[in-house]
């Protein structure tokens, strides 16, 4: 089965513990891969079944030092042509290098593909078909699922918005092509410009958030605990105001239990802002408390904020109680103001990792990214394999989302007939489509009906 | 010889019988017949020849589309009304060239007749007045037909082309009238025979509005709607010269307020309100009851005041069809400018009928289930003449090409509106009359009205429908645009002073350097007719050749990338799907699929990747399956 295009895919378990592999099969594996390769020889030149040493390279910038093996068709494992990128930069480079490969023109593997073009192409014994349409139907009924589950709410409710304003406009022009003597385009063009405007703008904020990796609710769960006025909210704003690509302004976000996402140096955290913890007999407030108590229970990762210029009192010692088995980071706030407490009083009740701040005056900030980053790159605190994937395959389809709303704006300035743009208007409905898990069915003709009134 | 007196009843063989003669029944019958099969056609009424009961025009976005296939493979549709219409326009010409769409206004009485004496002047064709009641089934296997009369017809073959008589009824009120259309004999017992073997049928609704009588309406408070100037034929046998002709006038107008004040008043009057109507009705073409309700913030709705022929006075309202009372509907009529006096001449009303459920069809439109038996038009679940006629031709071909022993015709969305219809019908489960939409075709930008002709009259020619002459033409015509479009990419024009004020005289921006031909087509203010004075060696060329010069050209990039789709289309179009194949064996499919795939039997891979409820992942694995197969069978050998 030759003239296959060309497919990607992290083979192995996205850990820290150093080298992943990227796998590309198709006609066009080594050509594309040569583009973004610089090592002694073009890939093109190498001998199948060697390994070759260089980097991946783009935009003249080096993005990871690799070991690249050539296999060229047949033999190879699917029988195509197939790259194998040996990473050593850890997750985030990987992910990026995947993301330069599919920028390139070659598509993320459904899962099961490698193996189903192995079978199809009489690599794998007759007796594994039946394995193989397994790992199929589960695989891709498991990553739907995930891909959807992991989005975020608010993403996900920006991007149902976002198609029912291109449906709309679809529906309008099909129906005026359908019915012209009821529904007229006379100067549809300009407000059709304005729509895909605004529907690119937001668009392109999507693309920005998934830079960062803030698509996905599957980021690191994280909770700022600490007694009522210690400075909690006032580390969130610092943590949140540094990064200018957060989704925060998209609407709806406070209605999910996730309060802020945080990108640092693309590790994501989610971080909930928790009431204050104390013992109190106010009704509305012990509700509060609860929830941060079990908050703190289902967190991967905890930043203790302690006023440092109040004492340790019993509310203290109960949040230390609580977190004492968790990943965790105590933050000593309010080092502008006079200290009564220091590292050492910490370090008698709890093991933690101590640093002083002052979230008024942003001080300490960077001491405690640093000490963020240690802990994902030592491994102690995880991100998941399955959301690196999704984010790139979001990203992808919001990149093509993007150029076909693109199109539109060309063909609308150039004059060219409404049922041209029409079909690029319908990819980017699509694509989003695709995001969410959508297929498209027949919504364009359950729109017009709907919301055109049409025919005799 | 047997003797007449033995017999107590009327027995005939034929190849085909087709059942109704309505524009499905015509073109079902006349393909049959041209293709050598001796076919006998039966109507309720022979004064319902081809009738139009409901609007009375031909074409009409993408149903021009479907009426210019029918044309280009060597069907009537086409022919029979250039012969007979009163008014002609393109429409949406504004609009892209996939979009313009050829509408013609009827003379319902002559598009009837015309009708009758082409089918009556064929060859091999009986027409014949009588009732079918009976579907005679053996082994599965379609063997005749027996009337009202106690006729027995035996047949090869057999089309079901019942229309809307099926079992129908007309409402209007609390008045039930168990007739088909326009007060016709309808069909009561073919369902049962259906039934009775196994075809699932299903009830839909449709309306029509009333007839006005000419004399009492004040045009001079409506907006007159003239035809073309430059008549287009529907037929490209049809010569443009032959048929400019003078054109009758439609007319414009509104409801208002008042208007929809009295339909709010007399909701419960209304049989679709009240609740006696069980079918279902079309979205689409909802009854001004239905738009008063659902459309609540429009102050107004168009109404269409057209002529129903050259010997008649009456005046088809549309826009305003309704199932109300007999007197709500003089109320409502009369609030409208240039209604106040309105007579009406019949009323409107509201049809209930018969259909099935074209998923038991495969491509072909025969049945699955019963071998010999097709099926076509609204009986189909579809509605509109075109949709019907396009159906008609098919299943007419389909069954003498069975008889031929040929592999059946089947049109794929790709190359026609027809595959399109035809591929939803068997595919989706249809909830609604079906109406064929330029937006329902993906590949519609390759499917104008204009190359119908290019893309389907070779097929008819293979087919037999189409003769040496027309043939030769076109392969003449398809060489002219291919030789034209070549040198115009090829031809260099200079900015010289001569092209410089034809780009002005344009309103197009002056050349800075020289380009080609093609790229001066392709700036949206110019087109190939109006360079030709910078274009000194073009050659004399027919209007229909230029005009698909100018279109290649000019949209060439949309028009590759359309192509390159249906390249990955035909794909999974082309991988077909063995009749043996038991999806129960297929243990990775998915429960739902596995069911739906089980029910529907789709004939290719793409087929069943339309189906509601198969995911792309089933198609994996049935990829798999079926390579899988292959193997096993290399083994055996």
């Amino acid at each position: 089965m030759s003239n296959n295009d060309t497919i990607a895919a992290i083979s192995t378990a996205l850990s820290n513990s150093g080298i992943s592999i990227i796998r590309v099969s198709g006609d066009d594996a080594i050509t594309s891969i040569d583009k973004i390769y610089k090592g002694k020889k073009k890939l093109v030149d190498v001998e199948s079944h060697t390994i070759n040493y260089g980097h991946i390279i783009y935009n003249q910038e080096i993005i990871d030092e690799v070991f690249v093996s050539v296999f060229r068709e047949p033999n190879s494992f699917t029988r195509e042509n197939v790259v194998e990128i040996n990473c050593h930069g850890g997750v985030l480079v990987t992910r990026r290098i995947l993301e330069i490969i599919i920028r390139n023109g070659i598509r993320i593997a459904e899962p099961g593909e490698f193996t189903k073009r192995a079978f199809l192409n009489g690599r794998i014994d007759l007796s594994q078909a039946e394995s193989v349409m397994d790992i199929i139907e589960s695989s891709n009924e498991y990553a739907l699922n995930a891909s959807i589950n992991q989005l975020n709410g608010s993403v996900s409710r920006e991007i149902v918005s976002l198609r029912e304003k291109i449906i709309y406009e679809i529906a309008y022009i099909e129906s005026a092509l359908d019915d012209p003597e009821h529904y007229d385009l006379n100067g549809y063009n300009d407000r059709l410009t304005n729509v895909v405007k605004e529907v690119i703008n937001r668009v392109d904020k999507l693309i920005k958030s998934s830079n960062n990796g803030i698509l996905l609710k599957n980021g690191i769960n994280t909770v700022i605990v600490g007694k009522p006025n210690a400075g909690k909210s006032s580390l969130l704003n610092i943590l949140a105001k540094k990064d200018k690509a957060i989704v925060t302004d998209i609407p709806g976000t406070t209605r999910d239990i996730i309060e802020e996402q945080v990108s640092i140096n693309g590790i994501v955290l989610n971080i909930i802002d928790t009431a204050g913890i104390r013992e109190t007999d106010n009704v509305v407030e012990k509700i509060g408390v609860d929830k941060s108590i079990s908050a703190i229970e289902e967190a991967d990762f905890i930043i203790y904020v302690v006023d440092s210029s109040i004492e340790l009192d019993n509310n203290d010692y109960s949040i230390i109680e609580k977190i004492k088995n968790k990943k965790h980071v105590c933050l000593l706030n309010k080092s502008d103001l006079t200290n009564v407490v220091s590292e050492d009083d910490i370090r008698n009740h709890i093991n933690s990792k101590v640093i002083s701040i002052s979230a008024k005056e942003g001080k300490g900030i960077n001491d405690l990214e640093n000490e963020i980053k240690d802990l994902f790159f030592n491994g102690e605190i995880e991100d998941n394999n399955e959301v690196v994937i999704t984010n790139i395959r979001h990203k992808d389809l919001l990149c093509k989302c993007d150029e076909s709303l693109k199109l539109v704006l060309d063909s609308l300035s150039q004059d060219m007939p409404e049922d041209f743009y029409s079909i690029d208007l319908m990819d980017a409905y699509k694509y989003l489509g695709l995001i969410i898990g959508q297929e498209i069915e027949d919504d364009l003709v359950e729109e017009i009906f709907s919301k055109f009134c049409m025919g005799k | 010889m047997q003797e007449f007196e033995e017999k107590k009843f009327v027995e005939e063989t034929y190849d085909v019988v087709v059942v109704g003669a309505g524009h499905a029944g015509c073109e079902a019958a006349l393909a049959s017949a041209r293709l050598g099969m001796n076919t006998i056609i039966f109507t309720v009424s022979m004064d319902s020849v081809a009738m139009m009961p409901c609007n009375p025009n031909i074409g009409g976005t993408s149903k021009g589309h479907l009426v210019k296939e029918i044309d280009a493979l060597g069907g009537e549709m086409g022919v029979n009304i250039d012969k007979t219409f009163i008014q002609s326009k393109m429409l949406n010409k504004s609009k892209g060239p996939a979009v313009h769409s050829l509408r013609a206004q009827a003379d319902k009485a002559m598009y009837s007749l015309e009708m009758r004496k082409t089918l009556q002047s064929q060859e091999n064709l009986t027409l014949r007045q009588a009732e079918v009641t009976e579907l005679i089934i053996q082994n599965g296997k379609i063997k005749g037909v027996k009337t009202f009369s106690n006729g027995t017809y035996y047949c090869k073959n057999a089309i079901l082309c019942t229309g809307t008589y099926l079992a129908s009824r007309c409402l209007y009120g609390d008045v039930i009238e168990h007739t088909g259309p326009n007060g016709l004999k309808s069909a009561n017992y073919l369902s049962k025979s259906l039934t009775d073997n196994n075809v699932e049928i299903l009830r839909f609704k449709t309306g029509t509005p009333a007839r006005i009588d000419g004399n009492s309406i004040d045009y001079s408070k409506m907006e007159e709607q003239f035809g073309d100037e430059k008549i287009v034929p529907f037929s490209f046998t049809t010569d443009p010269d032959s048929i400019q002709k003078e054109q009758v006038s439609c007319y414009l107008t509104y409801t208002n307020e008042k208007t929809h004040e009295i339909i709010r008043k007399n909701l419960d009057k209304s049989p679709i309100y009240a609740g006696i109507i069980e079918g279902t009705g079309p979205r689409y073409c909802p009854s001004i009851e239905d738009k008063v309700v659902k459309f609540a913030d429009k102050s107004r709705h168009q109404l269409f005041v057209e002529p129903e022929g050259l010997y008649t006075n009456e005046m088809y309202i549309g826009g305003m069809s309704s199932s109300m009372p007999e007197s709500v509907q003089y109320e409502m009529y009369r609030t409208v400018p240039g209604l106040e006096n309105a007579k009406i001449v019949r009323n409107a009303y509201a049809i209930e009928y018969d259909c099935i459920k074209a998923t038991q069809l495969k491509p072909s439109l025969e049945f699955k289930n019963i071998e010999g038996l097709f099926a076509a038009g609204q009986f189909n679940g579809s509605s509109g003449y075109e949709e019907a006629a396009a159906q008609g031709i098919i299943a007419g071909i389909n069954s003498a090409r069975k008889l031929q022993n040929k592999e059946a015709l089947i049109l794929d969305r790709s190359e026609s509106y027809i595959g399109v219809l035809i591929d939803d019908l068997v595919t989706k489960e249809t909830r609604e009359p079906y109406r064929m939409m330029t937006s329902r075709a993906e590949y519609r930008l390759l499917l104008r009205q204009d190359n119908a002709d290019l893309r389907l009259t070779k097929i008819g020619y293979e087919v037999g429908l189409i003769d040496e002459d027309r043939y030769n033409k076109l392969c003449i015509k398809e060489r002219l645009i291919q030789d034209e479009i070549e040198r115009v990419k090829n031809v260099n024009i200079g900015a010289n002073k001569k092209v410089q004020d034809c780009l002005i005289r344009n309103n197009s921006i002056p050349l800075n350097c020289g380009v080609k031909l093609s790229d001066l087509i392709r700036r949206p203010e110019l087109d190939y007719d109006k360079l030709s004075e910078i274009d000194v060696d073009r050659p004399d060329l027919p209007s229909d050749v230029r005009e698909q010069v100018n279109i290649n050209i000019k949209y060439e990039g949309y028009i590759i990338r359309q192509i390159k789709q249906v390249e990955e289309f035909k794909k999974l179009e082309t991988k077909i799907i063995p009749d043996s194949i038991n999806y129960e064996d297929v243990n990775s499919l998915r429960l739902e699929a596995r069911q739906k795939l089980s029910e529907l039997r789709p004939r290719s891979i793409g087929q069943a990747s339309r189906i509601s409820g198969v995911s792309p992942a089933d198609i994996s694995v049935l990829l798999v399956y079926l390579e899988q197969g292959k193997y096993l069978n290399k083994d055996n050998d």
